[in-house]
């Protein structure tokens, strides 16, 4: 299994408490001015991320590298490929 | 010797800090001065019902002047650089007669500070998306006084067809806005008589209509039971003016006669001029005590920060409450009130549904919003703020 110490991530933002514009809108925003092939965390403490978050980056194309439980929040990695 | 507050932005978050300050420290303690590119102070919730001439009697702006504690220093100009090194920021040469208002006639003025607060605001910046400077008057926005006037002239010479509501970036100022414009837009097109003869398409970037999903269960139904048509999942990536299309990044194409756009939004020039912000030039901010990271003795709050709060004047007026307690106690060399002196991700703010109905949505970081029933009362609520808000909201009385 993947674990967090294996990626590189190069750009971390913490939407933790975030209801608006809230954790998802926080990825969109990162993920776009992220340079392609970047790897981006997102911190989220909103249980709908973990459907809300992989279904943008399947439907924007994206790679969802993966989801990864902390204490009371998770932390969603994603890489820009296009 | 006074320490020297220099607080750039006469925004509601930089009028607010200098008014609480100013009541607080006698001036022996602080010189306060707010610098202000313009000098007039604009409400900007307001542009919000312009393009219904739905804004009679609501002043939409007001000399700064006016609005600050007498105490306070007001320069009028530009900021061209901030340098924290030397805790000192340049202003651009003045262009009138006068030199730099505020500054005794001087041209040209270099401003030391103890203490900096960036209340810098956003900028919109159409060079982001593509198609939108090329077709520059071809599209609309209510988010620019000068946008809300031109839309206002579109709408009035509007006789039917597709209009489309869509965001042009992430983030944005007040993300309600773009749903409430479409709700009044849907609620004065019935009182035209143009309903009938015009589709309403509403775009959005994530999976359902708004953010909060709570607030998404809400007015789902309402855009259903007024036949107005929306699309999830719409990241714009161009506008074609020619064709009158708009695409996603996702790969959807929507056709328009009329189209509303939320231009994309960055930070003021002066943060990327200067090296303080991220890639669109918000601030990096810390999420409680709101201090710039890595930067010592300077505050940022509102539009400039890079927070996962709403871009509102609403954020902005608590975090200026906090920022205030701190330059209080920072000056005084005192500890901050940990009870005042913390910014927990707080807003409040109203969101119009149409047919004189709203509701209200009230958050932290802690606790999300639960928002009431739409309803006459937060509509009434929303329109007394909006001309309550000279009296109360820039001087720091609540």
């Amino acid at each position: 299994m993947l674990q967090l110490a294996d990626i590189t991530i190069d750009k971390e933002i913490d939407a933790r408490g975030s209801f608006c514009p809230g954790p998802l809108m926080e990825l969109i925003r990162g993920i776009k001015v992220l340079p392609v092939g970047g790897v981006l965390a997102v911190l989220s403490g909103d249980p709908g991320s973990a459907k809300d978050i992989p279904a943008w980056i399947q439907k924007a194309g994206h790679e969802f590298v993966g989801a990864f439980p902390e204490q009371g929040y998770t932390r969603f990695v994603a890489r820009k490929t296009h | 010797m006074p320490q020297r507050i220099v607080i750039v932005g006469g925004g509601v978050g930089g009028t607010i800090v200098a008014n609480i300050a100013a009541r607080a420290l006698h001036a022996d303690e602080a010189e306060i001065t707010v610098i202000d590119a313009t000098g007039q102070h604009q409400y900007m919730p307001g542009w919000l019902y312009l393009p219904f001439n739905g804004s009679e009697g609501l002043e939409l702006s007001r000399s700064e002047r006016t609005l600050l504690n007498r105490h306070v220093r007001l320069v009028v100009g530009q900021v061209a650089h901030i340098d924290p090194a030397n805790r000192e920021l340049r202003l651009l040469p003045g262009q009138g007669h006068g030199g730099i208002e505020g500054l005794g006639g001087v041209r040209e003025a270099t401003l030391p500070y103890d203490f900096l607060v960036l209340g810098t605001g956003a900028r919109l910046a159409p060079e982001d998306l593509s198609g939108l400077v090329a077709g520059e008057g071809r599209w609309h926005d209510f988010y620019s006084l000068e946008g809300a006037l031109r839309l206002r002239a579109a709408l009035h010479n509007f006789e039917g067809g597709r209009i489309v509501i869509a965001i042009g970036g992430i983030p944005y100022r007040c993300p309600p806005a773009p749903l409430e414009f479409t709700f009044l837009l849907e609620d004065w097109l019935g009182k035209r008589g143009l309903r009938q003869k015009t589709e309403i398409h509403y775009l959005y970037p994530i999976n359902r209509v708004f953010t909060i999903e709570s607030v998404a269960e809400m007015v789902t139904p309402l855009l259903e039971q007024r036949d107005i048509k929306y699309t999830v999942f719409f990241n714009t990536d161009e506008v074609d003016t020619d064709q009158q299309v708009i695409k996603s990044l996702e790969g959807e194409e929507v056709p328009y006669d009329l189209l509303v756009m939320v231009p994309p939004h960055r930070g003021a020039k002066v943060i990327e001029a200067s090296g303080l912000g991220d890639p669109q030039g918000w601030l990096p901010t810390h999420r409680n005590t709101l201090e710039v990271k890595d930067q010592q003795g300077i505050f940022a709050l509102g539009d400039a920060t890079d927070l996962p709060v709403s871009k509102s004047g609403s954020a902005a007026h608590f975090e200026a409450k906090v920022i205030a307690q701190r330059l209080i106690a920072a000056v005084r060399g005192e500890e901050p009130d940990p009870n005042h002196a913390l910014y927990d991700g707080e807003v409040m703010c109203f969101l119009e549904t149409g047919h004189n109905a709203a509701t209200q949505l009230v958050f932290n970081y802690e606790h999300p919003p639960k928002p009431p029933r739409p309803s006459l009362f937060y509509h009434m609520e929303k329109q007394l703020f909006n001309r309550a808000y000279w009296h109360i909201v820039p001087q720091g009385l609540v």
